[in-house]
């Protein structure tokens, strides 16, 4: 029996930026996805941390609240709003995929076999979540940069 | 007639066929029975306008390298043996033309998320096994044509057959499998191929077979793990669009469809 080499491609697979060139913006979208959905979590785990602190007494608690108020703060803040914004977008977009929506509906394929799944509507709610993102990055930056 | 004659004569004689034009090729070979490396050995070949990468390939087996491992059969997108990545994407040589790919060089490599056999040919052993498990056929009783029991064919309306007949045109080429990003990271996944033949068969108005399959790929490797990247009906080359099949698949474990 020939061994199992190169029988998964691993994390290559999913980070090699190659890919997003050969398989449209709907694999574009899939990675960002895992990467605001990773970054969201490590997020929440250091929330709650943050906010634990609140049982030390109100020094130790304003001194934690000062972090955010650095310019490095401000702008890990406005990396999060971004990967919420997109992260919720694209969840919906997703969601309603899964519920059979803005699929298109199966027939008999025609060459060049344009598949239907991977259409207009979908790539330009991607386009939209993405702009959407970027623009509430930019208005959360605007407010807390004075 | 005459002309016709020399043509033949002058292939036999193996001269380059088209003078003008000529492409280096660039094959991964490699052996893992014997070690893991892999390297590429480098082919110049004289291509026309319908030379096909695997007309390139079997070129290079013809006059300069006969050892070159590559597997295929009906050489016209139908049997699904000759995927491959070509230039980093996957699909079946027989299919591509080299001018298509607007490139002087051309890499050839064996799928990814597949075991390697050697060079091109890669294992479909898992893959078949997963198409295997999703019972790919029509489950039903009285699916015998009996006369003298008074069972007929099941007629179906054109509209009936249209809800299933993209995803019955699935050659097992395994290239959807070797694009997805889930199948990348998790080699017990059961793939794009089997959850849209799952699909097809549970779409058919013949079939009884809809909640055996849905438990089967209602599973931590089976239907969750897919998240719509797309990639497995970016590259199909037959247009079954296999996300498609899946989304839809999964509207009946929500409970949406019937
Ligand atoms: S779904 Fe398409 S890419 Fe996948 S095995 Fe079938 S024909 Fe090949
Ligand atoms: S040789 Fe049969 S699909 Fe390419």
């Amino acid at each position: 029996m020939e061994k199992e080499n190169k029988a998964k491609e691993g994390i290559k697979g999913w980070i090699n930026p190659a890919k997003y060139g050969k398989f449209g913006i709907e694999r574009f979208a899939w990675i960002l996805m895992r990467i605001t959905g990773l970054g969201l979590l490590a997020y929440f785990i250091g929330h709650i941390y943050e906010t634990s602190h609140i049982l030390d007494g109100k020094a130790v608690w304003d001194a934690s609240l000062e972090m955010t108020q650095t310019t490095e703060g401000h702008i890990f803040l406005a990396i999060v709003i971004g990967m919420c914004v997109y992260h919720t977008g694209n969840g919906i977009r997703l969601m309603l995929g899964q519920m059979g929506y803005g699929l298109g509906k199966p027939g008999r394929p025609d060459y060049p076999y344009k598949p239907k799944s991977l259409n207009m509507k979908g790539k330009a709610c991607i386009y939209a979540t993405i702009g959407v993102a970027a623009l509430a990055m930019w208005y959360g930056m605007a407010v807390m940069f004075g | 007639m005459s002309e016709l004659n020399q043509e033949i004569s002058q292939e036999k004689s193996q001269t380059v066929l088209s003078p003008t034009k000529s492409v280096k090729l660039r094959i991964s070979r490699s052996n893992p029975e014997v070690n893991s490396e892999e390297r590429f050995d480098e082919f110049v070949i004289p291509v026309e306008k319908y030379t096909t990468v695997l007309d390139a390939i079997l070129n290079v087996k013809s006059h300069l390298d006969h050892s070159v491992a590559v597997r295929y059969s009906c050489r016209q997108a139908s049997c699904g043996s000759c995927g491959m990545k070509i230039n980093g994407k996957p699909a079946l040589a027989c299919f591509t033309k080299v001018v298509e790919l607007n490139t002087d060089t051309i890499t050839v490599e064996p799928m990814d998320n597949f075991p390697i056999v050697r060079d091109l040919a890669v294992n479909f052993t898992r893959m078949f096994n997963n198409h295997k498990k999703i019972m790919p056929y029509v489950v039903r009783e009285d699916s015998e044509i009996k006369p003298d029991t008074g069972v007929k064919e099941i007629l179906q309306t054109p509209e009936d057959v249209d809800k299933y007949i993209q995803f019955s045109s699935c050659i097992k080429c395994g290239l959807c499998n070797s694009a997805c990003p889930t199948m990348a990271m998790d080699t017990s996944f059961v793939g794009p191929q089997a959850l849209a033949q799952a699909y097809r068969y549970i779409a058919d108005t013949r079939d009884k077979g809809k909640d055996n399959r849905l438990k089967i790929i209602d599973d931590s490797h089976g239907i969750w793990r897919c998240h719509f990247a797309g990639s497995c009906s970016q590259v199909c080359p037959k247009g079954v669009d296999p996300a498609m099949g899946i989304q839809l698949l999964r509207s009946y474990l929500l409970g949406l469809r019937d």
